[in-house]
């Protein structure tokens, strides 16, 4: 976590413990310090303050917008039309398949192999029924970067009873959210991608987008997340958000170049290697590598034992890893995708990291391929 | 030895991983996650691997968990599936044992520089004073686990190693309380792994249609009918749905025409039982008399091979086709085949 982070939540874990809905003293403290952080929260990602709820994460923040939207438009008769895209979160796709479930009329749009949606099949996806569609604005595995401009704009064009949900949880370290996000009505973001505390994210609802909540109560949130506030988790996540926009702009210059110099070393120094989404339309942390012939598994194993630390497709709640649907949904064929890490670099990464990481990776490889040749 | 140590998160493996560690064996645990399909209660549930974690965090070694999922399928689930269309006996634990654990999760561990694998097996591998590597029987007889790794050769054997065969069930339990592992009084894992207890006939029927078809005796006069092959197995005499007045026994099950015969015990008897796909621990036996064992704890049998064939010394029940018969020389094994 960053220290700031760390710095702003102590005093309401150790000190001021009061709830924020309370009347007295230590309470008032508490509510202050919860809309001061909502306020900052709204500055950084372009929306008013009365437009922030605050949620356990980004997986609530998007099964909120996803399910809260579609199902106050139903109840409203606007239609009952859905369209994301194959390659979103987990957090959008199992609200979009419980949607289905309800009667919704579902579809997921199919993905370019430079890991881009395909606006074609976007556009002819959307009709006068559709009535949320959610695009993520940083895929979260290969670290492209949505056109969300062109999509508000299509959505708009095409969808005119829609509201546009990004789930932008893997852009706020790279991406200035309040302008690459600004055709979205609803924003997720979650603290611990940016420094923060895990359990803490936000949905923006802007535009007075109906919602229907999932968690209902006390009727905290403006009725939209009911529940006790985590006061330390929202004014951790309102402090780690503020050191990443304060920082964001050298932080990206800086790990952009880091990563560049890891990827050419890489595919330099490793035969049949491959790279994972347009190079170009990435953000700057993302390194997303295949070595064909080489078992991802087995290569974080062999990584881990080195202490660097890489990941393949998503994990799942047995500590397995799942054959990325990312990849899947880009076309990539399963041998390949099976043969995919992803290194992630942030703000914390370090010169000597990449030296570590080009000095061990190929080699690791390299012996991985040389075993298994003998094994065959 | 560096040591990649299959944990499952039972008590078995649990233990076999800490005895490794005791002996100064540098042990790295992995738990394989084998099946997410339909049943979450088998072998690689996420409380089993919590399970094993929580052992492996104890013990102080690294844990990981390979997702073997698709080699899983292809392997055991399919395969299995496809014996019970066939009226053949599944092993879905043999082939477990053969194309994962030492067949998948071997070779991930020697590419990544371990030098053997471990489990938490029943059986004792030893290597006698020509550097021959032997399977003998576990220690425990009531829990001897030799006959579903029939098919190991030298090559898994010199780099497998099964530290529970040399001791009893109670042994185990007893080294598990007192070093306080949480799996200590876990109780045995006893069902296919991956179907729900008592899913069997609904798991099949999902992935092969059933086809129901006649009952009938040696003559092929028809006695009843039957909802699949599949739902029978040879030897078996209760659950036919027919009266004859005598106790009759399925002496044969023919899946193309969906067929099953049956008849008195005598004949079911055979001195013969024709094997296929025959694998040696070290190389085919002699004429010998070996001890011949047709099921998991079934009771051994004398006979001797010849050629494809196991000659019995005396008349036994007639063994399913697709069982395992394996072969001991006293306690240790010879190797083994699938009955024809």
């Amino acid at each position: 976590m960053r220290p700031e982070s760390i710095a702003a939540m102590e005093p309401f874990l150790a000190g001021c413990f009061a709830n924020p809905s309370g009347i007295h003293g230590a309470a008032r403290a508490a509510k202050t310090a919860l809309e001061v952080a909502r306020e900052l929260v709204a500055a950084a990602l372009g929306a008013q303050p009365g437009e922030v709820v605050f949620t356990a994460g980004g997986t609530e923040a998007d099964n909120l917008a996803v399910e809260g939207a579609a199902r106050a438009a139903r109840a409203a008769g606007r239609g009952d039309g859905v369209v994301t895209t194959a390659f979103e979160h987990k957090g959008v796709l199992a609200a979009a398949d419980r949607l289905a479930v309800d009667g919704f009329t579902v579809q997921r749009v199919g993905i370019g192999g430079d890991g881009i949606v395909d606006l074609d099949a976007l556009g002819r996806a959307l009709d006068a029924k559709t009535v949320v569609v959610s695009v993520m604005l940083v895929n979260n595995e290969v670290g492209t970067i949505q056109p969300l401009d062109e999509i508000g704009a299509l959505v708009r064009d095409r969808a005119p009873h829609a509201v546009l949900h990004t789930d932008a949880v893997q852009a706020v370290p790279w991406l200035d959210v309040a302008e690459t996000a600004s055709a979205a009505d609803l924003v997720a973001i979650s603290a611990h991608k940016f420094g923060g505390p895990k359990g803490s994210g936000a949905l923006v609802a802007r535009n007075g987008v109906p919602l229907i909540p999932l968690l209902e109560g006390g009727g905290q949130e403006r009725g939209l997340r009911a529940g006790t506030v985590n006061v330390a988790g929202v004014v951790a996540l309102a402090a780690a958000l503020q050191a990443t926009v304060d920082t964001r702009a050298a932080d990206g210059i800086r790990v952009g170049a880091m990563r560049d110099r890891l990827v050419a070393g890489l595919v330099d120094a490793v035969p049949d290697t491959f790279v994972n989404g347009d190079p170009h339309r990435k953000i700057a942390g993302n390194c997303h590598l295949g070595f064909r012939g080489v078992e991802a598994e087995a290569l974080l194993v062999a990584l881990d034992q080195a202490d660097v630390y890489a990941a393949a497709g998503s994990s799942c709640s047995s500590g397995a890893t799942e054959p990325s649907h990312v990849l899947a949904a880009m076309g990539l064929p399963r041998d390949a995708a099976l043969a995919s890490v992803r290194i992630s670099l942030g703000f914390a990464s370090s010169d000597a990291d990449v030296d570590r990481a080009l000095d061990v990776l190929p080699a690791t490889v390299a012996q991985l391929r040389a075993r298994m040749g003998a094994l065959a | 030895m560096k040591v990649l140590a299959l944990m499952s998160g039972g008590v078995d493996s649990s233990v076999a991983a800490a005895l490794l560690q005791s002996q100064g064996h540098d042990v790295t645990g992995v738990t394989l996650r084998l099946w997410g399909g339909e049943t979450d209660s088998g072998c690689c549930s996420v409380a089993d691997v919590e399970d094993a974690r929580r052992v492996a965090a104890q013990l102080d070694i690294p844990h990981y968990v390979f997702n073997l999922g698709d080699d899983f399928g292809a392997s055991v689930v399919e395969p299995y599936v496809a014996a019970y269309a066939a009226a053949r006996t599944p092993n879905p634990c043999v082939e477990c044992n053969r194309s994962i654990k030492f067949g998948r999760a071997l070779d991930r561990a020697l590419t990544l520089g371990f030098d053997a694998v471990a489990t938490g097996h029943h059986a004792r591998v030893q290597r006698d004073p020509a550097g021959v590597y032997r399977l003998r029987r576990g220690a425990d007889s009531a829990k001897d686990q030799s006959y579903v790794l029939y098919m190991l050769g030298q090559r898994e054997l010199a780099r497998s190693l099964l530290p529970i065969g040399e001791l009893t069930k109670s042994e185990v339990r007893a080294i598990a309380s007192e070093l306080g592992l949480r799996t200590a009084g876990k109780p045995e894992s006893m069902d296919v792994c991956f179907i729900a207890r008592g899913d069997r006939i609904r798991f099949l029927a999902a992935r092969a249609p059933a086809r129901p078809g006649p009952i009938v005796d040696k003559e092929g006069t028809v006695l009843g009918s039957h909802d699949g092959v599949h739902t029978l197995t040879v030897g078996q005499r209760r659950g036919l749905g027919v009266a004859t007045g005598t106790v009759r026994y399925v002496v044969d099950l023919d899946a193309p025409r969906a067929t099953v015969t049956i008849g008195a015990y005598a004949d079911l008897l055979t001195t013969d039982i024709a094997v296929r796909d025959l694998h040696f621990v070290r190389e085919p036996p002699d004429s010998r008399q070996l001890v011949v064992q047709t099921r998991a704890h079934g009771a051994p049998l004398t006979g001797h091979l010849e050629d494809q064939r196991v000659r019995l010394q005396a008349p036994a029940p007639r063994v399913a086709p697709g069982q395992v018969v394996a072969l001991y020389d006293g306690d240790s094994l010879v190797g083994g085949g699938l009955a024809c």
